[in-house]
């Protein structure tokens, strides 16, 4: 330190510049190092702060509450669209006819048995739900976060063919997913449609967000 | 010549020397053609925007309640506002067509060449930095395909392996596409990008008036120069010969910007989607989306690319490696010529498949992919968009050996005109 301290005095009465001199002054060097090594460190503290406040804010973060759902009215055959964390989810009450696509689709889809961790573990079944009927996803795609256009009902009437057996189409890249959510083979989506934590409070009445009591 | 004010001035700023090095005695060759009207045309479109884009940020408000309102605000009740409006989303779709052409003519007549890569290098990051200006002011009228276009565009970022997910949060200041969002957009639009666009172009045009311009022939007429003046005998001053030039080129441009802005300011869906005069709803995609014309292309391939390994990342990998190979191209020509007129047919044949697939996939990229119906259960416009893919990469992989086989033709001593 004293070195450092003398030869800054040194600086400053005007003595021999390093670059006059044959060696290299070691101690110059020092304080050169020494003064990059704490300048980048304050601009690293810099940058890093600035960066920092591109992060989700604590309002952000607090926006993320639970949303309770009443099933009475859901009709079967009807889809209803709540927003839970900003995202669209989509409650479908299924029918029978369209439970029963779910094996026309089996062998179309790339992850029929669902493996991969794409819902909670009660939701790890052919139905990809609780209730067989009720089947709970986020509407949003998996390959880059359009939400699919509904596609519910079979046959030529949907634009996707006389052989589309249900389900929900994504505009944005053609992906496509049966009435399960689960993704076809060969489209851009990578994996089954969401499904968030949920859990029944009653027969009709549903809430989003939180499975705490089922586990 | 010397009037008592430029020396005042000269003898504090080097005002009269720059004008000289640029322009006065900046030896420009002297048989430009058509091709050469577009660098100039892009500064004055750069002029535009954010001449318009000033006047613009005096009325729009940057905020998820207020931010759609704020722009038909800005329609309606703000003298002239609509015409300023058009005037800037003209110019962003217009800013692209003069861009495209730039750097096609670079292309045509080898300008990327040494010893002009770092000239060509500055050009391609203008060119991203361009494209993250018109995506982020894309996202400030708040309508449906501003909300949608940024949510895939972030979720790109989010296919980014192991990071990806934390990355998109970040980027979007959220959970999901906000006013957060919306707000950091607003910034990085109307601050980050123009300044560094500023200092790029500066650094371009110090590199290009450094080597000296390309020419539609492809040679150096630094090699022949006046014995006693030591100028470019090919050369001629960019001013008063190509500023005079440009003007003419510049009231062209004017003309047909002015019938947009006054005739066609939507220009059919294709500068100003329609489905953006609808409010951004989180809650629901539109039918059918698309990115404005000028990503098309890229987002052609981003859809062309299946997913694999269970992840999208190869296609977004692509959708990437799609621009970030045009920085290489200085090093994959590997030609004896740098222009197009003494090239052989190899290079022609490749050029124009290239040239052929870009359109189609960027045609493709407009349209739903189930337009052209299907085949074999797979649709034809994706299988399409996949081909064209694979012809836009060939392109650049064949080029260093394209280029050494081709039969090129001797280059002549002095430019022909």
């Amino acid at each position: 330190m004293l070195q450092l301290i003398r030869s800054a005095e040194g600086l400053s009465r005007g003595e021999k510049s390093l670059s006059s001199e044959k060696s290299v002054n070691e101690q110059r060097r020092m304080l050169v190092v020494s003064t990059g090594a704490v300048g980048a460190a304050g601009a690293l503290a810099a940058v890093s702060t600035l960066l920092m406040s591109m992060a989700p804010s604590e309002r952000a973060k607090a926006a993320g509450a639970p949303v309770e759902v009443d099933l009475a009215k859901l009709e079967p055959g009807m889809l209803i669209t709540e927003e839970w964390r900003g995202k669209p989810v989509w409650i479908l009450h299924r029918t029978d006819d369209m439970l029963s696509k779910l094996g026309e689709t089996k062998d179309l889809v790339s992850d029929p048995d669902s493996k991969l961790p794409m819902q909670p573990e009660y939701a790890t079944n052919v139905e990809r739900s609780i209730k067989p009927e009720y089947l709970v996803l986020v509407g949003i795609c998996t390959h880059l976060g359009c939400s699919p256009t509904q596609k519910l009902e079979a046959g030529e009437a949907s634009g996707l063919g006389a052989d589309w057996s249900g389900g929900f189409f994504c505009p944005c890249h053609g992906s496509k997913f049966d009435l399960a959510g689960r993704v076809y083979k060969g489209v851009p989506a990578p994996a089954n449609l969401e499904v968030p934590p949920h859990q029944f409070l009653s027969d009709s009445r549903l809430l989003i967000g939180d499975d705490a009591a089922r586990s | 010549m010397l009037t008592p004010v430029t020396t005042w001035i000269d003898e504090r700023f080097p005002m009269s020397k720059m004008v000289r090095e640029h322009l006065t005695e900046y030896y420009a060759p002297k048989n430009f053609n058509f091709w050469y009207f577009f660098g100039g045309l892009a500064i004055f479109v750069l002029g535009i925007q954010i001449l318009s884009g000033i006047f613009l940020t005096m009325h729009y408000k940057p905020d998820a309640d207020k931010a759609f309102a704020s722009v038909e605000y800005i329609m309606r009740d703000v003298p002239l506002g609509w015409l300023i409006r058009y005037v800037h989303s003209t110019g962003a779709s217009l800013f692209f067509v003069v861009i495209y052409l730039h750097m096609f003519r670079a292309l045509l007549y080898g300008s990327y060449r040494k010893p002009r890569e770092l000239l060509w290098i500055f050009g391609m990051v203008i060119y991203l930095c361009l494209m993250a200006e018109a995506f982020f002011g894309y996202l400030l009228p708040w309508g449906q395909m501003s909300y949608w276009g940024a949510q895939v565009i972030v979720n790109l970022f989010g296919a980014v392996p192991l990071i990806g997910p934390d990355l998109a949060v970040w980027i979007r200041g959220d959970y999901v596409v906000s006013d957060a969002t919306l707000s950091r957009f607003f910034a990085l639009h109307v601050i980050a990008v123009p300044i560094a666009l500023l200092g790029l172009v500066v650094a371009h045009i110090l590199s290009l008036h450094e080597v000296g311009s390309n020419n539609p022939d492809g040679i150096d007429i630094k090699k022949n120069k006046d014995p006693i003046s030591g100028k470019p005998l090919d050369g001629i001053p960019f001013h008063p010969y190509y500023t005079v030039k440009d003007i003419f080129g510049l009231v062209i441009f004017m003309i047909i910007f002015a019938f947009i802005v006054f005739f066609a300011p939507e220009m059919g869906g294709y500068f100003l989607e329609h489905n953006n005069f609808i409010p951004a709803d989180p809650l629901k995609t539109p039918d059918h989306i698309a990115p404005v014309w000028y990503f098309t292309p890229f987002y052609s391939i981003l859809r062309a690319v299946p997913p694999m390994f269970g992840s999208q990342f190869p296609g977004v990998l692509a959708m990437g490696g799609a621009v970030v190979i045009l920085f290489f191209l200085p090093w994959l020509d590997r030609s004896p010529v740098r222009s197009i007129r003494y090239k052989g047919p190899l290079f022609k044949i490749s050029l124009t498949i290239f040239v052929a697939s870009f359109l189609l996939l960027g045609y493709l990229g407009l349209k739903p992919t189930n337009i052209w119906g299907q085949l074999g259960g797979a649709d034809v416009a994706t299988v399409v968009a996949q081909l064209c893919t694979v012809l836009y990469f060939m392109f650049f992989i064949s080029l260093p050996i394209v280029s050494i086989l081709d039969r090129t033709k001797v280059e002549p001593d002095r430019v022909t005109s």
